[in-house]
């Protein structure tokens, strides 16, 4: 069983400094990020309207879908609809199969680590290289990413020096970023000229045009499909917008709250295959139309999967992504992945001060802290707390539901503290690991009250 | 105008003394202030740990005690919030309803019912001002670095009366503490560390004294100051305006 947040936390921890560092890299981005909404008079407005816009296409997503499936239908693409992971992969395999390939170059899609994607091809015999740079660091590494936006940001880069020696023949102790991404990009140059499929994600797929639009900082989507005889583009159910005039909001949005950018380097639309090219679009529900159908967390739904609540997220700066065991980490994370499986990510909405500042820098204004408190009432009710928090909750219920009995314990508790302090500052009472108790007073406020005011 | 005087649990049984500075406070500025018998805790404990399905009688019990003041005024932000948000009842709905209308945190409750600006307070320190988030980020008590909107602050407002005071700036001006209730100790290794991180940046910065408007903020990084052995202290707002 995977280890709960607060124990993989805990581990991530015992290094500060690291801790430290990964904390201020985060909180640069966020600061990037500050700058350049703050730079935009009309940003709240924008925000606004995003909102506004996915609370429309959540509303009405049925029609969307099947308005974007005609056009792409005209457009000469080939649509699939997969209602899970599994049928997903399947199709995606099916499409290798019938091309009769055994390799794929794949750009970064949050969709096919959520399906497991690679794993699966492997054990099918398929060898799947991530273009991405980040990614096919972690792919290298064999890990996943720890952040949807910036997969390998828990790595340094004497760490990837290292890596790419091993991998790529870089010169020994070489962590020079110019030098590094160089070899990686002679590396993954060859998979763009020898591979016939690529894959893509789709960040944004338009009912009017039946088109869809890859966001990609290095242009690695883009060379896999233009060089590939067979592109596949793989997107949740959630990512249509209804127009074309739409697009401009959310692509002043994304970058901007992602890493302080104006803009992606290359916003691609795809909207026909060219002469002599098959294009296969997937569809993918998995699990989406039972969140849409859960009204209090319907709207987290609009993700466009920026990151901004990654990186202002206090505690996911010093946790980590792989604290959160799952595809998708961070407050976006947490309130995603309980729709997809309960009883494994029931500690991550509890991962949370609910501070609020996520839902503050969500480019789509998703309710996110709000989602986290509702979803711990929904995880205790299904029966999700262990025995000893159930049973001390109710303890203190009891004791705060009875003045007399609050009174004496509180009397009691500070006599006791006063008098064996040991008592509570011991290693069993983890709150005493890094902080003392306050000191009891010998009075509450309410004895003074009562001996003051009468 | 009657003001009830809300005391969270924690402020009861371990900080008496922020609650008399509030009480006085509320007093000297001319209010008459009730606190009612029986109080203990607005639930939010509870309720932030999945269990707000336990807070019915507490929630009762609120009703019962705050239904006839025209104002509950609390030294909490975080506890304030949880009672706007949360605080219902089977038997007075509409009491319950006045009462989320009209509770108020202490400096809100201030700034914006008794519309005071000249506070008679003296405080000769260096003082860094905690946004506890509820209050912040809930309340909107100040602005949130987050939103490209225009600054402002109520607490930092009455602060910046209070004479003799000199307030500083922080690097990271509104980031949590790491408290958050119950995660304090489920999640005890990132909690401790925000709260070291958040201390540390107050002592860069030279502070004599950590406030808020969140006692438990305050516990929290007054247990990691204690626990460093370090000169800086904590103090409630309330204990500062009150100060003379």
């Amino acid at each position: 069983m995977t280890p709960a947040h607060p124990e993989l936390a805990e581990r991530f921890n015992r290094d500060e400094d690291r801790v430290n560092w990964h904390d201020e890299t985060l909180w640069f981005v966020r600061q990037k990020r500050d700058k350049a909404a703050h730079n935009l008079p009309e940003w709240e407005a924008l925000r606004e309207m995003a909102s506004l816009i996915k609370h429309n296409v959540l509303g009405n997503l049925d029609q969307y879908l099947t308005e974007f499936e005609a056009n792409a239908l005209a457009n000469g693409v080939q649509v699939h609809w997969a209602a899970d992971a599994q049928e997903h992969n399947q199709i995606v395999l099916q499409i290798l199969k019938d091309n009769q390939v055994d390799r794929m170059v794949k750009s970064k899609s949050m969709l096919t680590e959520e399906c497991h994607l690679n794993d699966y091809l492997a054990g099918q015999g398929i060898d799947v290289i991530d273009s991405d740079l980040g990614e096919r660091i972690v792919q290298l590494a064999g890990e996943a990413p720890s952040h949807i936006v910036l997969p390998c940001i828990h790595w340094k880069k004497e760490e990837i020096g290292v890596l790419f020696n091993k991998h790529l023949g870089t010169e020994e102790g070489c962590a020079d970023p110019q030098i590094l991404t160089g070899a990686a990009r002679l590396h993954l140059r060859d998979t763009f000229l020898t591979r016939r499929v690529a894959l893509t994600g789709v960040n944004f797929a338009i009912a009017e045009t039946g088109e869809f639009v890859v966001c990609t900082n290095e242009g690695n989507a883009d060379m896999g499909a233009h060089l590939a005889d067979v592109h596949i583009a793989s997107m949740g159910l959630e990512k249509i917008i209804p127009r074309r005039e739409h697009l401009g909001v959310f692509l002043r949005l994304l970058t901007r709250s992602a890493t302080g950018q104006p803009i992606t380097t290359y916003s691609s639309h795809f909207r026909q295959p060219r002469a002599g090219q098959t294009m296969h679009l997937i569809l993918v529900d998995n699990g989406r139309t039972v969140q849409l159908g859960r009204e209090d967390f319907r709207n987290s739904l609009k993700c466009i999967r920026c990151g901004a609540c990654m990186n202002t997220c206090p505690v996911y700066r010093r946790s980590g992504g792989h604290s959160y065991h799952a595809a998708i980490s961070g407050p976006i994370g947490s309130i995603l992945a309980p729709n997809l499986d309960m009883k494994k990510h029931a500690d991550l909405p509890f991962a949370s001060t609910l501070c609020g500042s996520c839902t503050n820098v969500c480019p789509v204004k998703i309710d996110i802290h709000q989602q986290l408190y509702k979803w711990r009432q929904v995880l205790m009710q299904e029966g999700e707390a262990t025995t000893a928090k159930a049973v001390s909750m109710q303890a203190m219920n009891t004791v705060l539901s009875n003045h007399g009995l609050y009174a004496f314990s509180g009397r009691i508790g500070r006599t006791l503290m006063r008098w064996f302090p040991g008592l509570v500052n011991n290693k069993l009472n983890p709150w005493y690991k890094h902080r003392n108790m306050p000191e009891p007073p010998k009075e509450s406020f309410g004895d003074w009250y009562a001996k003051n005011r009468k | 105008m009657t003001v009830g005087l809300f005391i969270p649990c924690y402020v009861d049984q371990f900080y008496p003394k922020v609650a008399i500075a509030t009480l006085e406070l509320l007093e000297k500025l001319g209010q008459t202030v009730k606190f009612p018998k029986g109080q203990t805790c607005c639930g939010q404990p509870m309720a932030n740990s999945g269990f707000a399905h336990l807070t019915g009688p507490l929630n009762e019990r609120f009703v019962d005690q705050f239904g006839s003041v025209d104002y509950v005024v609390c030294p909490s932000g975080s506890c304030t919030l949880h009672l706007k948000d949360h605080l219902h009842s089977h038997t007075n709905e509409s009491a319950a309803t006045a009462i989320r209308q009209h509770v108020y945190e202490l400096t809100e409750f201030i700034t914006d019912v008794l519309k005071v600006d000249s506070i008679k307070a003296r405080f000769p320190y260096r003082v860094g001002m905690h946004q506890s988030c509820h209050g912040q980020r809930g309340l909107h008590l100040s602005q949130m670095s987050e939103l490209n909107a225009p600054a402002f602050s109520k607490p930092g407002q009455l602060l910046s009366q209070v004479t003799d005071i000199e307030l500083i700036s922080l690097d990271r001006p509104d980031e949590c503490c790491g408290f958050g209730g119950t995660f304090c100790v489920v999640e005890e290794a990132v909690s401790a560390k925000m709260g070291k991180d958040r201390v540390a940046d107050h002592l860069r910065h030279g502070a004599d004294y950590i406030t808020g408007v969140d006692m438990s903020c305050l516990m929290h990084m007054e247990g990691i100051l204690h626990r460093q052995g370090s000169k800086t202290k904590v103090v409630h707002i309330a204990e500062i305006l009150n100060n003379s």
